[in-house]
């Protein structure tokens, strides 16, 4: 039978199947972070328990650590607790590698995990957290999970899963200097909606994937599930393996020979039967914005915010009724009228060391328009900082009235200090736009980190192929 | 997990769709490192027209008046009636914590967002999927009748009004079920196979040694 992608890593990873198709599958690689798993651990602990394979654990606090003042530690004690406690967890139980507030590599789960070679083609990958779809760039089956599950996989190695259907997204063509990724995943999640993926496990492919990096696919997958779908993926190439050649918890010698010949099956067999298929022309993609309070709420450089008087659907109308009445926004205006008050450059979705430079690129030699009170850069790990350090990235962001942090999640979900106050406008590269995400009554527009600088320097949202030829 | 067979309760209806799990539960009410306490926070930035901090008492915050959860009518609901795709975003289980610590003990939406899903079949919290039509015909009866109340039947798989007038069957996967009729804990199922763990891992390490490594 042919198979796609997905049924490949799904099959190589069932225990057993129940009667109704309820399968028990095993988990290779299990990233914690500090927020969602204290719960988990107090279950183990309070059932008394052992993690079944601690060797599968790989850990970060991120969250909750601040980017500034790193020598006066993390001040909110809250915060501090709990960042404390995945210390104390990690101690007691093991793991195969802890990057703790404060280590060198430290950073965002989801950047670290690829790039320390943790994980790798034909895993399963859990994490605490929905943006785990992200690792699916390099050929594995990678997804959230609830804190219940956590605690599930730490005791049994396992997950309960009910096997998803399969959707094939290709982007034909190639993509436009000054467009990305980003934009890719902003321009699907707009036509197939936020719920648009829900129950499939979403098989990027196309000339226009293939031509991506793999910091690109990260970022396209990291977005899959908002579109709905828990797990994003794209098949393994020489692209894939060229990637993690000699990272840290990379095979070596005759295992890694071993390895690739195994990862180069990881591709849906030719004439593959998908559930759905959705396409997309790369060549005619331009850079997006986010208008609204869902990422589905989105349009093109060149458009417009949305008439509600001219949406005939009642939901739909009501809908973008309360997001521009949330964002502060009036029917019709154009995108490249919108001012911003603040600009975010970081996240699981656009925090490496790609993001980093393209956005450089645009402010090299100009300055943050005199509107944006703050324009920041969060680097995604410690050493993609030590890496665009070492180019004289930070130089130039410096230079141009940026920000240079330390890294973490900061204010994409601003649970440290970082945040939108009550009505700031922000040009974010994260991933959702949803009320109050990125602080109570802060107004959020997903771009890319090309857009966000584009933004920065010119105080309002622009075309960054315009800024790029000037 | 506490079992769940039968219940009757009363509905509050949230007429908005795509609620994601930041409006359900705000990031800043996730650093806690209980599972219990989510409920004083449930739909905060909506629920209080102050913004709510971890720890403040629930006296001491000025809840919006216009907020659906604190109409007079509404208090003591048990059964949230939502709009397609609720639950959307993070995989925070704090979102299910705090509509069961709240009092919820079923959601019922015609689409939910798929962790969410998941989260809440883990806390004895009913997610229940019913047609746009079906819904849109439970929001015109809950408008219209102060008090309206529905019976949720696990075990025949039933929504029904209170006059028996109208009654909707809904889907679950028997796996799902069992465990929530019987109260059941997932791991201590899984780990009735730890056996066949075992030998897959076997397998799996001869097949793929490098990630045993």
């Amino acid at each position: 039978m042919l198979k796609t992608l997905y049924d490949k890593l799904w099959d190589s990873h069932v225990v057993r199947t129940e009667d109704d198709g309820t399968g028990l599958i095993y988990i290779d690689r299990h990233l914690v972070h500090e927020v969602t798993s204290p719960q988990a651990f107090e279950g183990l602990k309070l059932a008394k328990r052992r993690p079944w394979r601690v060797e599968s654990i790989v850990a970060t606090a991120d969250h909750n650590t601040p980017t500034t003042d790193w020598d006066k530690g993390i001040e909110d004690p809250i915060s501090k607790l709990q960042v404390d406690t995945l210390d104390q967890n990690i101690k007691e139980y093991g793991s195969k590698a802890y990057f703790p507030f404060l280590d060198s590599r430290q950073g965002i789960v989801h950047v670290i995990g690829p790039e320390q070679g943790a994980t790798l083609p034909g895993m399963t990958v859990v994490c605490g957290d929905s943006h785990t779809s992200t690792h699916g760039a390099l050929g594995c089956l990678a997804h959230g999970i609830g804190t219940s599950e956590v605690e599930h996989v730490l005791a049994t190695q396992c997950l309960v899963q009910k096997k998803m259907k399969n959707m094939l997204v290709r982007v034909e063509g190639q993509l436009d200097a000054g467009v990305s990724a980003k934009d890719i995943a902003l321009a699907l999640i707009g036509k197939i909606g936020t719920a648009g993926g829900t129950g499939y496990a979403i098989e990027f492919a196309g000339p226009a994937i293939e031509s991506l990096s793999i910091e690109g696919r990260m970022t396209l997958c990291n977005m899959a599930i908002e579109a709905g779908a828990r797990a994003g993926m794209i098949a393994v190439d020489q692209t894939t393996i060229d990637y993690l050649r000699g990272r840290t918890f990379a095979p070596k010698g005759d295992l890694w020979d071993q390895a690739v010949s195994y990862w180069r099956s990881l591709r849906s067999d030719p004439g593959a039967i998908f559930d759905l298929m959705v396409t997309l022309n790369g060549s005619e993609l331009i850079p997006q914005v986010t208008w609204g309070t869902s990422p589905e709420m989105v349009v093109g450089i060149d458009g417009r915010v949305p008439d509600p008087e001219q949406e005939k659907d009642i939901a739909k109308r009501e809908g973008i009724e309360q997001a521009l009445q949330y964002m502060g926004l009036e029917p019709n205006t154009s995108l490249t009228d919108i001012e911003v008050d603040k600009v975010f450059i970081g996240s699981c979705t656009n925090s490496r060391i790609e993001d980093i430079r393209i956005a450089a690129k645009v402010v090299s030699g100009k300055r943050v328009a005199p509107n944006v009170q703050l324009a920041m850069v969060v680097p995604g790990s410690g050493l993609v900082k030590a890496q665009a350090e070492q180019e004289g990235l930070d130089k130039i962001f410096i230079a141009a009235g940026f920000e240079w942090r330390q890294p973490g999640c900061s204010m994409c979900l601003a649970m440290n200090n970082d945040r939108l106050e009550a009505g700031e406008r922000c040009a974010s590269t994260s991933n959702r736009n949803f009320e109050g995400r990125q602080g109570a009554g802060g107004r959020t527009h997903l771009v890319s980190p090309a857009m966000a600088a584009s933004a920065a320097v010119n105080g309002t949202f622009v075309d960054v192929r315009q800024i790029l030829s000037e | 997990m506490e079992k769940f067979a039968l219940h009757k309760g009363l509905v509050v209806p949230l007429d908005r769709a795509n609620v994601d799990t930041d409006a359900i539960i705000p990031k800043q009410f996730l650093k806690s490192i209980k599972r219990s306490g989510f409920g004083v926070n449930l739909f905060d930035a909506w629920r209080f027209l102050d913004v709510g901090q971890p720890g403040v008492s629930l006296s001491k915050r000025q809840p919006n008046p216009d907020f659906i959860l604190n109409e007079s009518r509404y208090q003591g609901a048990s059964i949230l009636l939502a709009r397609k795709n609720f639950g959307c975003g993070s995989s925070r289980e704090h979102a299910p914590w705090a509509l069961a610590d709240y009092g919820f003990k079923a959601v019922i939406a015609p689409s939910f967002g798929e962790i969410f899903f998941n989260n809440s079949l883990k806390n004895g919290l009913l997610p229940i999927v019913l047609s746009e039509l079906e819904i849109d015909g439970l929001f015109h009866d809950v408008f219209g009748f102060s008090g309206f109340q529905l019976t949720v039947d696990l075990e025949s798989q039933k929504v029904t009004t209170e006059d028996n007038a109208k009654s909707f069957n809904f889907q679950i996967d028997p796996f799902r079920k069992h465990c929530l009729l019987n109260g059941l804990d997932d791991i201590g199922l899984t780990l009735e196979h730890v056996d066949e763990i075992k030998q897959f891992e076997q397998r799996h390490k001869l097949h793929q040694p490098w990630l045993f490594n």
